[in-house]
């Protein structure tokens, strides 16, 4: 079974982001929303590190208007999902439970 | 709400529990006691003591649940059952003795 | 039906009400006889020192209550190994002896077991 992570505070400013990448395991899905988007750029605090759990099998989603809303498409770090709300509440319900690490 | 006692006029929340821990006493005990129908024995100071120690360790009134667990810890198995506890404060326990007590109402009490 | 329910403590106590707030949700469930685990974790686990003196701010004390969840049928409750090590809090710094001391993966694993996560 598995845990959706959602993120909507900045890596630049806020820790949150790097705490569920600390704790989060295999199959494990994270959500970027608000300022959480901050955490798909190429130049995040967490790239690296987000880019080596991508390759071990988390899946890392990033909420298309938020990425839109601030201008970041050019900017996206690669193997980010893009999805839009009905896909958001789609991965709430493919996973067991979510955690909101805000 | 308020309470009147020998001249003192002692501070209620508007459920009848005492504002100020500080003006306990064991008149003002017995007369929210006498209130719910409840005349004070031996057993039931043993409990109320009980609770303010409790309050005194967590700062918390007890639940139901903690407080049964708490009389068996301290008074033992005999004395630390429900039914025991009802019967000398009905019809709620922890609800009933925390206001004989002193203590603000449990607010994880059904 | 029992759920497993995770309260997930992340604040530091008396800057904000949170750490209360996870603490009297954790009292409420218990009530409905649900299995409830704690789990302290980044400044969550400066509630677990010992020697806080919360009357000198006028606020409860979260040291005195968190012993009291036993009471409450709340056996489960963690803490995160690393952000301990991150703030240099020693094992013998801490309240509750039934602390059970968790490191990433061990996190990791135990989110997966969860009905339901509870964030504070």
């Amino acid at each position: 079974m598995s845990t959706l992570h959602t993120i909507n505070k900045s890596p630049y400013s806020h820790n949150t982001l790097t705490s569920c990448l600390a704790v989060c395991s295999e199959n494990d899905g994270i959500l970027l929303l608000e300022d959480g988007v901050f955490g798909a750029i190429t130049s995040a605090p967490v790239a690296d590190e987000l880019q080596k759990l991508i390759q071990n099998g988390i899946s890392v989603f990033a909420l298309i208007s938020d990425i839109k809303a601030r201008g970041l498409e050019d900017k996206l770090a690669p193997n980010i999902k893009l999805v839009d709300y009905n896909i958001f509440v789609q991965l709430t319900i493919n996973h067991r439970s979510v955690q909101s690490w805000y | 709400m308020q309470l009147h006692i020998h001249g003192r006029d002692i501070a209620l929340d508007k459920d009848g529990y005492l504002i100020n821990l500080e003006d306990w006493d064991k008149e003002i005990a017995n007369t929210i006691a006498a209130q719910e129908n409840i005349l004070l024995t031996p057993a039931h100071w043993e409990i109320i003591a009980l609770l303010q120690e409790f309050y005194r360790e967590f700062e918390l009134s007890p639940a139901m649940r903690a407080l049964v667990k708490y009389t068996e810890k301290k008074l033992g198995t005999e004395k630390g059952h429900s039914i025991y506890l009802l019967e000398l404060f009905p019809p709620s326990p922890a609800r009933i003795a925390s206001k004989i007590a002193g203590l603000p109402r449990p607010t994880n009490c059904l | 039906m029992s759920k497993k329910i995770l309260l997930i403590s992340r604040q530091a106590p008396y800057g904000k009400s949170t750490a209360r707030e996870a603490i009297d949700i954790a009292l409420a469930a218990s009530v409905y006889d649900q299995d409830i685990g704690i789990l302290f974790m980044d400044d969550g686990v400066f509630q677990l020192l010992k020697n806080q003196q919360s009357n000198q701010i006028d606020q409860k004390n979260i040291a005195s209550i968190l012993p009291a969840l036993a009471l409450y049928g709340i056996e489960n409750i963690y803490a995160h190994q690393e952000s301990l090590n991150a703030r240099a809090i020693r094992a013998d710094e801490l309240i509750l002896d039934n602390l059970q001391l968790l490191n990433n993966k061990d996190v990791g694993s135990l989110l997966n077991q969860q009905d339901h996560l509870l964030s504070f």
